[in-house]
């Protein structure tokens, strides 16, 4: 094991240029924060994993139950009302975690922010990769509810993995400006919340974005949850759904302008999180 | 010639302390940014022409125009009062904070243990925990995995490893900790005041683990506030004060030059708010003699009563508020606590621990004290002050005809026999 010698230079507004080696250097400890959540949360239920299913499960019911048969909506091609509203519910539970847990990452780890060094960004990234956990466990559900209703998936699901990184990108793109935020502002320990709920009642997640009146649906795709969920439905629902491509492209766009500027935001405030933490 | 490793120029660190944010409000909260700058805005309106900071702010540095250079294979103490810059310092130079002004280079892969058993959970079992808390510390998992055996071996928790660490005695907890730094491979290795916590046997333990470190060229900065530790462990001694060095020179040189300044017998000492956190401020520290008057030289056949006022903000669960003795050359004498048990707790409010001290025990000459509070799992302290009180023991009764101090720290009153055992033979 002879490694070249390494020369650390540290100086005020110098870190960016070993900030994105040390980034794969600490690659590991992606992995092991994330194993440590996962495990911690698991440890002391009694039910366990079964948590990351009922939740969706129940959720799925109720807003099936609500929005197809009360309100009688209509569903998209000719896909079961309960796969319309599941392969909305797993990108939004996705996002609505991952945004809530990353944006407290730095405040439950602030221990460890003021003891030892290594690049921020591992911390609410780790945080999201948690909640993929829970998204990957509670896609066992659907894929249960596609073979109870003989829905067989398109080509189009070969796309699926794009998606999900998008509503990855997302969720890490708000999550990063939350935690730096949350760090300068603890109010935003409350504004996290208000986000969340709000967002489920403006994404289209009970219902499907066709219902929009065309001429609101690009305004509507402002929300760049509408784009990702969109996209959902469109790589598992398959068969005549159609994506409303500039609704599609702008929300991808947002959600790239959110992410970009989100690492910038982090990085600028990541130099002084130890000492106002 | 061995390699400069550590080169510092002109190094300076500024914080900025709002004046409203003192004790636990630490973070600003939105509202008062908010406030702050509508109420900013509303004054301009009246006196246009004339500019407002919203903040009424001060600049503090913590670090001055500090020049220094270490070179590789030597153990270089930091000593300083708290408020110095030591731990400024520290964390700089593990790149836990960046510096206002000049730079930093570092020859080598840098490791810092600033605080044992960062990032330990207490949920996870100790197997778990080692491997979370060497990742943390920069270690890869396949060099955990080689070092798996020996880190356990170390720390002598071999029974226990798939037990929660909540489930450990704060004892083995601190071992595990440490063992887990102690394996670290580094070239650069940067401790702060660490091996304070622990008992005594792992301490030493931990010295000497220290110890071969450095006979492997490896170069540490170490902080404590135990001369004598600095003395036997360090070849260079650095004295931080007012963010400024004052001294670099052998360590028995700098630690004489530092203890020369708490030379003065001091019987009370009132904090202030020097030692405020977000959970307990010390208010006062003072010794009183037999009378309970306040007094700074005790007679060695005499008790008397050491005491710590302090206050608590929030509950806290198995306080011990201690002190730590030390002889004025910087020998620890002992140390002590008021544990009572781990799931006792204390209210809010204002408190005051007294220990008395039991006549003949201490020979004559100087001692100080320091203080220090800490809670479960005992890992980390609370607060830990400097040495505060200094106080003077004085032994009337020495033994004719010789009035010479007799050797040593203590002066037990023992009880002599003199007999003679074989009295038929001789």
């Amino acid at each position: 094991m002879t490694e070249p010698v390494p020369e650390i230079i540290i100086e005020a507004g110098r870190t960016e240029v070993q900030y994105w080696r040390d980034l794969w250097r600490y690659r590991e400890l992606f992995y092991f924060l994330a194993w440590r959540d996962v495990l911690v949360r698991y440890k002391q239920m009694v039910i366990g994993i079964a948590w990351a299913l009922l939740r969706p499960f129940l959720t799925m019911l109720v807003f099936t139950v609500v929005f197809g048969r009360l309100a009688n909506l209509p569903s998209e091609g000719d896909a079961p009302y309960p796969i319309l509203v599941f392969s909305a519910m797993l990108p939004w539970q996705f996002f609505a975690n991952a945004l809530t847990e990353c944006s407290n990452s730095l405040i439950t780890n602030a221990n460890l922010l003021s003891k030892v060094y290594f690049p921020r960004l591992v911390v609410p990234t780790s945080a999201v990769i948690v909640s993929f956990v829970d998204f990957l466990i509670s896609g066992i559900l659907l894929l249960g509810l596609m073979i109870w209703f003989n829905a067989v998936p398109t080509w189009r699901i070969l796309m699926l993995p794009l998606v999900i990184a998008i509503s990855f990108a997302a969720a890490m793109g708000m999550g990063l400006w939350l935690a730096a935020l949350n760090v300068q502002y603890r109010d935003f320990r409350y504004i996290v919340p208000f986000i969340v709920q709000f967002g489920l009642y403006i994404s289209p997640v009970g219902f499907s974005s066709t219902i929009v009146p065309e001429n609101w649906r690009l305004l509507y795709s402002l929300n760049p949850m509408v784009g990702v969920i969109d996209g959902f439905r469109w790589a598992i629902i398959g068969g005549d759904v159609q994506l409303f491509w500039p609704g599609f492209l702008l929300s991808l766009l947002l959600v790239m302008l959110v992410l970009v500027t989100g690492i910038r935001y982090f990085r600028h405030m990541e130099r002084s999180f130890a000492d106002i933490i | 010639m061995p390699d400069t490793v550590i080169q510092v120029e002109n190094l300076g660190k500024m914080y900025t302390i709002g004046h409203q944010q003192k004790g636990s409000y630490r973070y600003t909260a939105l509202r008062d940014v908010l406030a702050d700058g509508a109420g900013a805005f509303l004054r301009k309106l009246r006196r246009p022409g004339k500019s407002f900071t919203p903040f009424n702010r001060e600049e503090f540095w913590a670090l001055k125009d500090l020049s220094f250079e270490i070179k590789q294979g030597e153990m270089v103490g930091i000593i300083g009062r708290n408020g110095a810059g030591k731990s400024t310092l520290l964390k700089i130079l593990s790149r836990i904070t960046e510096p206002t002004t000049g730079r930093v280079r570092l020859k080598g892969r840098v490791a810092s243990l600033l605080e044992v058993g960062t990032g330990f959970h207490p949920e996870l079992t100790g197997r778990e925990n080692i491997f979370l808390n060497g990742a943390i510390l920069g270690m890869r998992r396949a060099e955990i995995n080689h070092k798996f055996d020996e880190i356990v071996d170390f720390a002598e928790v071999s029974k226990f490893l798939d037990t929660p660490v909540k489930r450990y005695s704060s004892g083995m907890y601190v071992r595990l900790a440490f063992s887990v730094a102690a394996h670290l491979d580094p070239e650069i290795l940067i401790i702060d005041e660490v091996l304070a916590v622990g008992d005594i046997q792992f301490q030493k333990k931990c010295l000497k683990k220290l110890e071969s470190i450095e006979d492997s060229h490896r170069t540490i900065v170490f902080v404590s506030h135990n001369m004598s530790t600095i003395k036997g462990l360090c070849s260079r001694a650095l004295l931080i004060k007012d963010g400024e060095i004052v001294k670099d020179d052998m360590p028995e040189t700098v630690a004489t030059h530092y203890l020369a300044d708490a030379q003065e017998q001091q019987a009370m000492i009132d904090f202030k708010d020097s030692y405020t956190a977000a959970e307990i401020s010390f208010l006062k520290a003072y010794l009183c003699d037999k009378e309970n008057n306040l007094s700074s030289s005790f007679d060695n056949r005499d008790a008397f009563a050491i005491h710590l006022e302090y206050k608590l903000h929030k509950e806290i669960r198995g306080l011990r508020i201690g002190f730590l003795m030390e002889t004025i050359e910087g020998i620890q004498v002992c140390g002590a606590t008021d544990f009572v048990f781990t799931d006792s707790t204390r209210k809010p409010g204002i408190y005051k621990s007294k220990c008395l001290f039991p006549a003949h025990i201490l020979n004559s000459g100087k001692y100080t004290i320091l203080f220090g509070a800490d809670k479960f799992p005992y890992t980390q302290s609370l607060m830990r002050t400097e040495h505060c009180l200094t106080f003077e023991i004085e032994d009337i009764d020495r033994e004719r005809p010789l009035y010479d101090r007799r050797p040593g720290i203590i002066k037990p009153t023992l009880t002599w026999q003199v007999v003679r055992p074989y009295p038929k033979n001789q």
